[in-house]
């Protein structure tokens, strides 16, 4: 008898955990069945950007399958629905009609970079939605949007702190340098950063030298370095775009320019098959950067991320490292998520306030924003090149090679100068 | 900040581009200026070499001269099977126009979205010895990564230039370009013989695209830029001519150097492609082109 009750508890505890089970997995199941949250954004896939653009991509589906695997935001499946925007401004406009019109997301962000970003503005504002936006140089300054808001740590005055460090620097040295030169692509970053440049120049009483921009379709840059050489300036300013951070790097190298310090704005070095190609001409250059593997910059969640976005990028064709724009991708998507939750909806207006009071915990450490939308207090870094290695790639998954010189707070070590010691 | 070394190394320079420009511009003299097919997917070929110089380098070192010289042959037959197709799909049918255009600039996506899928949207580069070099003339210098495109450009040109104008086919491809029917007429396949050429014109595709990697990094749609630059030179030179191409090209070089070196780089394209409409003003036929 005892045996006989015994067996029919087992069988009803095995048909209640039978029961569980199922009942657990139709909740699941029933969450997933709910309307998923659509994000909607365009992005760089092809085009001059596209090697960022994609990387972006890959650190953005990371932070889906993340928050997916948490159980979505607000008990909702997060879906992204993107377009190719081909690195091609006049095509954002439409991508973004189409996103709020006819795909209906829920909510938006930019698309990567400053001539990418712009755009989307009007379109954007119109719905007066909240638009976190990855890597745009001063953007707001000409809209204004209070519900704007930049990952890029350039700071609240984003022209000006931009190129600060890289003045700063050069005035500390002694003897102080006398003369700039500034030299920047004809598109809409580049000259953001080089009129930050020319304001942080006449600023701190540099004579600048030369000051003039190229076209991006630009092949060869000896002969802009050969001018810029003949104006002797003491510091040289560029703002450029990989190829032609590339051309402007091996044209130095092969006009022998004098220069005490070269660097500045230069997009490209940041990336591990352009840092692997250029070797030990990179040697002594400063330049910005938002992200290097030095310790002071050891962020919670950051190894943790990369990790994952190096198995993730294999074989795509994509930065192998990820040190640059990933990490920022995955923060202003963490920062969205955060705010969804934290407001307990997507009231856009609610989320902006949201995102103007708090300071945010993400991969790239603490992020509080300022009224324009930009970071409230700039970490803009200046990194110096240093004991570069010919055709290794391995050398720069570690610290030490671009070691922070700016600002004081994050820096690893000294500045080496003049440039080429 | 004007001086004569300064003049002597912008003129220097501009040669330099000018070279590399036209063996850019080369494959599209014989494919626009003699056969007239707007090929606008030229650049895209040329981006395609720098692929393959760039994967050849990569894994075995091999110079991107060489592997341009080795892969010439595949790209000539790419190029002989692409005619083909055009020439059933449209120019049997006499609608080559616009819809040959469509074609071209379709294989250009079409190419483009290939080296994407395959490799990615990185950057590539190239490893060579001379690359970063310079050679100093008294105040003149040359760095190698421009000298060496320059070399193998005028090697080029020169060697289409003496087939075209020496050899049995070469001058079939020219009387293909003045009278198809009067090739025909004698007895030869203007088709073959415009297949041939086609091939050809891609075949350099493959030269220029390992020098252009030399000369910088590329991507899959770095191409575009040069659409325009290549046929403004193949105008300019007159159409079809081989020398004149080359001259026209070391004109925009030269003076795309000067300007960017006393007006400013910004200048430079405008500056240029005014010369290009001045020129055409005074001579519509172009420099070397029959009136």
């Amino acid at each position: 008898m005892q045996s006989r009750s015994g067996s029919m508890l087992y069988l009803a505890g095995r048909a209640l955990g039978v029961l569980f089970i199922a009942l657990a997995l139709t909740g699941t199941a029933l969450a997933q069945q709910k309307n998923p949250i659509k994000i909607g954004f365009s992005m760089a896939l092809t085009g001059a950007l596209a090697g960022a653009g994609k990387g972006a991509l890959i650190a953005m589906e990371i932070w889906r399958d993340d928050v997916n695997k948490k159980g979505g935001l607000l008990g909702r499946p997060v879906e992204f629905v993107y377009y190719d925007d081909a690195t091609q401004p006049a095509k954002v406009p439409a991508i973004y009609s189409k996103l709020l019109d006819v795909d209906k997301v829920d909510l938006v962000v930019s698309s990567y970079g400053t001539n990418e970003i712009a755009p989307a503005m009007p379109i954007v504002m119109r719905k007066k939605l909240v638009f976190p936006s990855l890597f745009g140089l001063a953007v707001n300054d000409e809209f204004k949007y209070n519900r704007y808001f930049q990952i890029m740590p350039a700071g609240p005055d984003p022209k000006l702190d931009w190129s600060r460090g890289f003045f700063q620097l050069a005035l500390e040295q002694k003897p102080r340098p006398q003369t700039v030169a500034i030299v920047a692509a004809d598109a809409e970053f580049a000259l953001n950063a080089a009129a930050g440049a020319h304001r942080n120049a006449v600023g701190m009483d540099l004579k600048i030298v030369y000051n003039k921009t190229y076209p991006p379709a630009t092949t060869d840059f000896t002969p802009i370095v050969r001018a810029i050489q003949a104006t002797n300036p003491d510091i040289v300013f560029i703002a450029s775009y990989p190829p032609d951070s590339v051309g402007m790097v091996k044209a130095a190298n092969e006009v022998g320019l004098k220069a005490k310090m070269f660097g500045g704005s230069m997009v490209g070095l940041q990336f591990a098959a352009i840092q692997k190609n250029l070797g030990p001409l990179l040697n002594g250059i400063v330049n910005y950067d938002f992200w290097v593997p030095e310790a002071t910059l050891n962020f919670p969640g950051v190894k943790e991320f990369l990790a994952k976005y190096q198995e993730a990028a294999k074989g795509k064709g994509v930065d192998p490292y990820g040190h640059y724009l990933p990490p920022f991708a995955y923060a202003y998507l963490e920062i969205l998520g955060q705010s969804v939750e934290a407001t307990k909806g997507m009231d856009q207006a609610k989320l902006a306030a949201y995102m103007h009071k708090t300071t945010f915990s993400t991969v790239v450490g603490k992020v509080k924003f300022g009224k324009n939308g930009e970071w409230e207090k700039s970490r803009m870094l200046q990194v110096q090149f240093r004991d570069v290695q010919p055709d290794n790639l391995e050398q720069f998954a570690g610290p030490g090679k671009r070691v922070v010189i700016y600002p004081k707070e994050w820096k690893s070590g000294e500045l080496v100068y003049p440039y080429k010691k | 900040m004007f001086s004569l070394d300064l003049l002597a190394n912008a003129v220097t320079a501009g040669i330099l581009l000018g070279g590399f420009y036209a063996a850019v511009a080369i494959g599209l003299a014989i494919a626009f200026g003699q056969l007239d097919i707007v090929n606008i997917a030229h650049p895209a070929f040329v981006i395609a070499g720098s692929y393959v110089a760039y994967i050849l380098n990569a894994r075995f070192g091999l110079d991107p001269v060489l592997v341009g010289v080795m892969v010439a042959p595949v790209f000539f037959a790419a190029g002989a099977v692409i005619y083909r197709i055009y020439y059933a799909a449209f120019e049997r049918t006499g609608q080559e126009s616009l819809s040959g255009l469509a074609f071209f600039f379709g294989m250009m996506f079409i190419i483009e979205v290939v080296l994407i899928l395959v490799y990615g949207v990185d950057y590539r580069l190239v490893s060579a010895d001379y690359i970063g070099m310079t050679i100093q003339l008294g105040y003149v210098g040359i760095p190698l990564r421009m000298l060496v495109p320059f070399g193998v450009a005028v090697a080029l040109t020169v060697g289409v230039y003496l087939y075209l104008s020496r050899t049995f086919m070469g001058r079939a491809i020219l009387a293909v370009a003045q009278d198809r029917l009067a090739l025909q007429l004698m007895g030869a396949d203007p088709v073959r013989v415009k297949q041939f050429a086609f091939g050809l014109a891609i075949a350099t595709a493959a030269i220029a695209g390992s020098l252009l990697i030399i000369i910088g990094p590329v991507e899959p749609s770095v191409g575009r830029q040069y659409i325009g630059r290549v046929f403004a030179i193949v105008v300019l030179g007159g159409m079809g001519s081989i020398p004149g191409m080359f001259v026209a090209a070391l004109l925009l070089g030269i003076v795309e150097s000067l300007v960017a070196t006393f007006m400013g780089p910004s200048w430079a394209p405008a500056v240029a492609f005014g010369v290009l409409l001045l020129t055409l003003a005074l001579r519509p036929s172009g420099l070397f082109g029959r009136a």
